[in-house]
């Protein structure tokens, strides 16, 4: 298997070893070791919850900056909706996407745009008569790793529908191609600028699509700074946004269920809310839904660890911005759904599960673990380091700690000798 | 088959609470995973292994619960001290339900339970007394 690359990362400097972190990562990724926190890239799925919590900033995203694309010829901004609702006074996208342009772009296209067409081609989906319901939303590139790690029985019911961030890189090349006949694919880069690490990693490691259309990432926090000093030179906005109030709810949690027009939805946000609704699914308790939009982070991508502003001040802003827009400004014709959206390739690889053989192996491991549970003091304080009494005794079997680890168990000790 | 080759996890199923019911199935799903096991085995066992705990809270105020994962098969045990089952034929019938009304009221007791339970597994055996107890033995082969 080629090597996962993750965004979020640690800053060894800063990181003092307390447990904040390992305590809440969704999916045990995280240990502290030797005074520092390390985080097991196996497990990680970018959710970006450690950055959130740190206290002494030592989670960080990595994500690329404009500099360094430089060398491409043409190059094109593919803003997330999120983008909009980081500006105050705000009353016409336009003003913004003219900024982008201003800031060194050649062309700029929104995701949300590509999230219209999305949205219409899901209900069209919707419609096929053999598919496996709920039909789960893949737009959260952190929730679609979730499912891959913990849920893999549901990998028939995520939507094979390309998210919109690849669907808008693609259309964005298309017409640049289109209007400059002189220029050649490798002559563009498509830059998102997301608003959370996630994202930055589904381009590095691209989920159920063979290669990625996007060529970096630039983080909301960071080039926010830039649009806003461009945009006021911005005196007559040029009329870019082709958006309507579909897309631009997309950027709040809601946005991608509603937009299917049928009452059997639900909309979940927060890593551990939607924890909790894939293991109801998967034990077959929620019936009767057609449609589950997950978004690991509260109040959906506005409340990704990269936006510059409060998750729900960003959702009232976009709000008055749609007041006066259509419904949608992006339809497509025919019926079916178009190849060209549908994913090329399976979401995950080995949900079959390991050989007899390993299994067994992997009881024995399972067995010694168990007896070193019991004698845990199952508090799951993780001053050992680890998030719960269970995964230091993983990791003693595992040979990664020792039993000496446990401070509680450290202390009886001591009493007793 | 011997004991080295197996591993058991049990649960005790607390009989009023609603909440927590369906935590074993969780833990069982997340120790199935780490033991390799595929997909759909584990969904087969979580199905059936949900179906049980809410059984006993509804019916039984809760019981035990084991579980023996072999390398080829998984077998769920669930204990209980409860009313046990006056008519077993019944209560394999789908959509027959003696769930009361407040229970129905959050959503359970539709009268999928034992049926579900049999759909999932490859075996199901039920040993029941009135006033005394059930145990359902379930197994899943791999």
């Amino acid at each position: 298997m080629p090597q996962y690359l993750h965004s979020v990362t640690l800053d060894v400097s800063r990181c003092k070893g307390c447990t904040n972190c390992i305590k809440r990562c969704p999916t045990e990724a995280i240990r502290v070791r030797d005074g520092h926190a390390i985080i097991k890239e196996e497990n990680c799925i970018d959710c970006g919850e450690c950055i959130r919590l740190c206290p002494y900033k030592a989670k960080k995203a990595i994500y690329d900056k404009f500099e360094d694309f430089a060398h491409y010829k043409y190059k094109i901004a593919l803003p997330a909706p999120a983008l909009y609702g980081q500006f105050d006074e705000l009353d016409d996208v336009d003003e913004i996407l003219t900024a982008i342009l201003k800031c060194g772009f050649d062309a700029v296209f929104e995701v949300s745009r590509a999230a219209e067409i999305v949205t219409e081609y899901t209900r069209r989906y919707m419609e096929r008569p053999d598919i496996q319901k709920p039909v789960i939303s893949s737009a959260c590139p952190a929730i679609v790793r979730l499912i891959g790690l913990r849920f893999s029985s549901l990998a028939d019911n995520l939507l094979p529908i390309m998210p919109p961030i690849e669907y808008a890189a693609r259309l964005a090349r298309k017409e640049a191609l289109e209007a400059h006949p002189e220029l050649c694919d490798d002559d563009i880069c498509v830059l998102f600028i997301s608003p959370c690490p996630a994202k930055i990693s589904y381009i590095k490691n691209p989920i159920a699509v063979e290669k990625t259309a996007v060529t970096g990432a630039l983080a909301i926090s960071d080039f926010y700074f830039k649009i806003r000093s461009e945009r006021k030179n911005v005196k007559n906005p040029l009329p870019l946004s082709r958006t309507g109030i579909i897309g631009l709810n997309w950027a709040g949690t809601g946005g991608e269920a509603t937009s299917l027009l049928s009452g059997k939805y639900l909309a979940a946000d927060g890593i551990e809310n939607c924890i909790n609704v894939l293991d109801e699914i998967e034990n077959g308790t929620i019936r009767d839904l057609d449609f589950v939009e997950f978004n690991a982070c509260n109040g959906g991508c506005v409340g990704g660890t990269l936006n510059v502003e409060n998750p729900y001040i960003a959702k009232a802003r976009l709000r008055s911005l749609r007041k006066y827009l259509p419904i949608s400004r992006n339809r497509v014709d025919g019926q079916d759904v178009s190849d060209d959206v549908l994913s090329d390739k399976d979401f995950f690889e080995n949900i079959e599960g390991l050989s007899i053989e390993s299994r067994a192996e992997a009881i024995k491991r399972m067995t010694h673990v168990e007896e070193i549970y019991k004698t845990l003091p199952h508090l799951d304080c993780g001053s050992c380091g680890a998030p719960n009494c269970h995964a230091l005794a993983e990791d003693i079997v595992a040979g990664e700690a020792t039993v000496e680890d446990c401070l509680i168990r450290l202390r009886e000790n001591f009493h007793k000798n | 088959m011997i004991d080295n080759d197996k591993v058991n996890f049990h649960f005790d199923i607390d009989g009023d609470n609603f909440t927590t019911a369906g935590e074993a199935s969780v833990k069982i799903k997340k120790a199935l995973r780490q033991m390799g096991f595929s997909a759909d085995t584990i969904r087969r066992v979580s199905v059936a292994m949900y179906e049980g705990e809410i059984n006993m809270v509804i019916h039984a105020d809760g019981g035990e619960a084991d579980v023996n994962v072999y390398p080829n098969k998984i077998e769920i045990i669930l204990a209980d001290k409860g009313p046990g089952i006056p008519d077993i034929e019944k209560a394999m019938q789908a959509g027959y339900s003696t769930a009361p009304d407040d229970i129905r009221s959050l959503g359970f007791g539709a009268g999928m339970g034992l049926p579900n339970m049999k759909k999932y597994t490859d075996s199901i055996d039920i040993q029941t007394e009135v006033g005394v107890g059930t145990t359902v033995t379930m197994v899943v082969n791999v």
